[in-house]
């Protein structure tokens, strides 16, 4: 019997969120409909890690035997992310990587292979990543549907959501496309766009997918579909006699329009609520389009925050301005920063600690140590350490400032000294309001991007306000 | 124990350029109207047969060594330039002492200077070859004891304005001082803020400036024309870096608790509070003034609000600090700084201070840190 399909999940919504009404120059009002904004230290690589990193505490993140990584807003046009990722989250080093970039449906791609390989067995356990952060030319009407976060599934046997069937279906068109070196996405007429690309591809995939499996429309607990805005969603699945309790909420007004990570977004926010033998339909659209069918086994086990506590978390942005920093869409936050940035050789010597925040534990006497260093702090031996992870780990704050001086494109920038696992470590926080800054602050790490100096993003982690109990990890 | 340094060496002469943008003067401008001051006060005639050894401290320089060498056209004998973070000028200064003592040289020549202002950034430079340790600003390291050390004793943004203020008096009584403007707590508190608690006003000002000193053996100092004044104590101690050191605890500075100790052994003192005449201490930022008194163990941990209410050390209280104004107000050209305050030492234990003497001052302190900070130098003279 097939077994093998999804068997755990993370998801991350950015905390910002942009009121639509600011885009038409109105006043926002409470509950009104606003979008996903990740923040000025935010890119798809980072939103992976965090979506990720939601995976692990209910599975051994050391047996991850492949990582694929969707986007088609990667901060490289030659660098793999997936790479970074996986450093970042401590996997093996002998574990696959591979970007599946550059079209809205490479999640379903990653999936199809991901299932593929741990059917024929050369792995167990995948991880499939999806983020999106795409980028709107300001103040057009595509702007308005957009939004950002990521997703990522654990793939493997004994799985809680059993993937049936699939079916795709490649087509190309120019509906909407980004060359390369253009900063933001360029669309066709919208009423050729939906037709023409999304609906004749989708519902042809849909179709065919419940031909094959000899299904039907009512047999489904849930339908979740991409959408490129509300209305062609609707009536994409209406048509195709979805009820309205069957069709997953597309998140417009709420997260928008989230590029590569929208479908399996959908599918995330429905994964608590599954019971044994719910049929779930996946639909992909991008360049043709991609439809599985698949069959909860067992109930999901629950991330230690899931799509609904990111929607509930958002904090509004005081204004327009606020978004185009965020975004580093305006000109002259954009303006990359002097210099070289930091040396290729330093990154690679230094990659265990700034990429993945190992740290180093004295075997001696225990106590933590960040960065890592040769003599022991305490009790002086040499090279008598072991790694020490401190990505996962809760900190606290000891003490903190505001630093107005050093350039942000948000100030101030708060730093702070942090404890954790025996170890101090000086970090920048982020997603935290100034009056929330207080000594013994409990605090979680996120990996985000500290500048752009050499003209590339530079990452290292980030210190945060605990935001949910996380439960114990097993990494 | 070793023996020390107290009292085998003596400062007869002492010199110091203006401090403050200087945008019309060199490095060399400023290191020859503070080496030239000293030789005058010592009454050398010929530097380039009367001065053994050179040694330098400076953060900026761009030639090094030669820097020195050249403008005093000082060749053909030892010329080092020493680093130590903001403790530089007062490294420069216990080499100088430890050659004379060792009886290498009779005469050594100490020039501490700095030129911060070519670099056309109101601050300190801002690093971005890192990921790792960012914010690199000075406030942000120095401000990160305020939080804990605000939360632990109940002090506030009050009781450092109140330094600020009372550095900016002192600046004013003294010539060759960068800013001469009094302020109230008021303009302190409504500054613009640089990395919180630290608003414009707590904060050093950078400058750019010289300041030198000859050194002699005990036995030769007499043959010199200005009073001689001795060096009872110098230390030097670096401690582990706040940003790693797992038992830091935020209320104050291990390199400053060290070397004090040190240099009260070596200058015999036991009663800091009573002994001290005068004393010059590191106010990179008004936090820092504060954690210094509590280090240096002139009042109890968590005493220095008391003290500052009371004016313990305005000038005309039980120990004046800072009395040229500090780096507050006189400037902070780093290399230059603990040169500086030994300058303003030798002025107030000759009685030469002008509006700003401290009456019948006999024994001076005098203390830099710097880095993260994990750096301290402390210097202690005397009239005896």
């Amino acid at each position: 019997m097939n077994t093998i399909g999804i068997t755990s999940y993370g998801a991350y919504i950015p905390t910002a969120r942009l009121p639509l009404a600011l885009l038409d120059g109105a006043q926002p009002r409470v509950g009104g409909p606003e979008k996903a904004v990740a923040g000025f230290d935010e890119d798809a690589i980072t939103m992976a890690v965090a979506a990720c990193g939601d995976c692990f505490p209910t599975f051994e993140r050391s047996r991850v035997d492949a990582l694929f990584f969707i986007t088609t807003s990667s901060p490289f046009a030659e660098k793999q992310g997936a790479a970074q990722i996986a450093r970042a989250l401590d996997l093996r080093p002998d574990v696959l990587t591979a970007d599946m970039g550059t079209s809205l449906r490479g999640a379903g791609a990653a999936l199809a292979a991901a299932l593929d390989m741990v059917r024929a067995d050369p792995a167990k356990t995948v991880l499939v990543v999806a983020a999106d952060c795409r980028l709107a030319p300001p103040h057009s009407a595509l702007e308005r549907n957009l939004g950002d976060a990521a997703v990522a599934l654990l793939i493997g046997a004994d799985a809680a959501l059993v993937c049936e069937q699939d079916v795709a279906a490649s087509d190309t068109l120019f509906d909407i496309w980004r060359a390369a070196g253009d900063a933001t996405l360029h669309s066709w007429e919208d009423r050729f766009n939906i037709t023409e690309g999304y609906q004749r591809n989708t519902a042809q995939v849909l179709r065919r997918l419940l031909e094959k499996t000899g299904t039907s429309a009512p047999q489904y607990r849930a339908v979740a579909c991409y959408g490129p805005d509300a209305r062609s969603h609707r009536a994409l699945l209406t048509e195709l006699g979805f009820s309205r309790a069957q069709i997953v909420d597309p998140l417009f007004g709420r997260v928008g329009n989230c590029g590569a990570a929208h479908a399996l977004l959908l599918l995330a926010s429905q994964l608590h609520a599954l019971v044994p033998a719910d049929r779930v339909l996946l639909g992909f659209y991008g360049d043709g389009a991609h439809a599985f069918a698949l069959r909860c086994d067992k109930p999901m086990p629950r991330p230690p925050r899931d799509v609904s506590w990111y929607l509930e978390r958002g904090r509004t942005l005081p204004d327009y301005d606020s978004y185009l920093v965020s975004r580093q869409l305006d000109t002259a936050a954009a303006e990359r920063r002097g210099g070289d940035g930091v040396a290729a050789t330093v990154h690679y010597r230094e990659r265990e600690a700034t990429t993945a925040f190992i740290g180093a534990r004295c075997r001696v006497c225990g106590t933590g140590h960040f960065p890592p260093t040769r003599v022991c702090y305490r009790c002086y031996s040499k090279d008598d350490f072991e790694p020490l992870r401190l990505s996962d780990r809760e900190g606290t704050l000891l003490s903190y400032t505001l630093d107005y001086f050093f350039p942000s494109p948000q100030p101030p920038v708060a730093a702070g000294m942090c404890a954790v696992a025996g170890a101090r470590v000086y970090l920048q926080l982020t997603d935290v309001e100034p009056d929330q800054l207080r000594c013994d602050l409990p605090l979680e790490f996120v990996f985000r991007k500290i500048h752009d100096a050499g003209g590339r993003p530079n990452y290292f982690w980030k210190a945060t306000p605990a935001r949910a109990p996380r439960e114990v990890s097993h990494g | 124990m070793a023996e020390g340094l107290r009292n085998k060496v003596a400062i007869v002469g002492a010199g110091c350029s203006q401090f403050g943008e200087n945008w019309a003067m060199s490095a060399e401008d400023m290191i020859v109207e503070a080496a030239y001051e000293a030789y005058a006060d010592a009454g050398i005639e010929s530097p380039q047969r009367q001065i053994d050894a050179v040694f330098c401290g400076a953060l900026y320089p761009s030639r090094g060594s030669a820097e020195v060498a050249e403008s005093l056209k000082l060749f053909d004998r030892p010329v080092t330039l020493v680093q130590n973070y903001c403790a530089t000028g007062t490294d420069a200064f216990r080499c100088g002492v430890m050659a004379i003592a060792a009886g290498l040289y009779d005469t050594v020549l100490v020039v501490g200077f700095d030129k911060p202002k070519d670099r056309g950034v109101s601050g300190p430079s801002v690093v971005m070859n890192a990921v790792r340790g960012l914010p690199m600003t000075p406030a942000g390291w120095f401000a990160l004891c305020a939080a804990r050390y605000f939360d632990t004793y109940g002090a506030g943004r009050e009781d450092l304005a109140r330094i600020a203020v009372k550095n900016h008096h002192n600046g004013t009584l003294a010539p060759k001082s960068m800013l001469k403007r009094e302020i109230s707590v008021e303009d302190v508190l409504s500054a613009r803020l640089i990395s919180w608690p630290f608003g414009l006003y707590d904060c050093a000002a950078q400058s750019d400036g010289a300041a030198a000193l000859v050194l002699t053996r005990k036995d030769l100092a007499r043959g010199f024309n200005a009073e001689p004044v001795w060096v009872r104590g110098v230390s030097i101690m670096l401690s582990p870096n706040p940003q790693t050191d797992p038992d830091f605890d935020f209320l104050g500075w291990k390199p400053t608790r060290a070397a004090a100790r040190d240099v009260y052994r070596q200058a015999g003192i036991n009663d800091p509070m009573r002994e001290l005449d005068v004393a010059q201490v590191h106010d990179c930022f008004t936090m820092t003034e504060l954690l210094t008194y509590e280090d240096l163990g002139l009042c109890a941990r968590g005493a220095a609000r008391e003290h500052i209410a009371a004016g313990t050390f305005e000038l005309g209280g039980e120990l004046p600090v800072n009395t040229d104004g500090g780096l507050k107000t006189f400037g902070h050209p780093t290399g230059a700084t603990g040169v500086r305050m030994l300058y303003e030492n030798t002025l107030q234990l000759r009685g030469l201070a002008g509006a700003r003497q401290v009456s019948g001052a006999a024994t001076a302190l005098s203390h830099n840190i710097g880095g993260a900070p994990q750096a301290c130098g402390i210097a202690i003279l005397g009239r005896e």
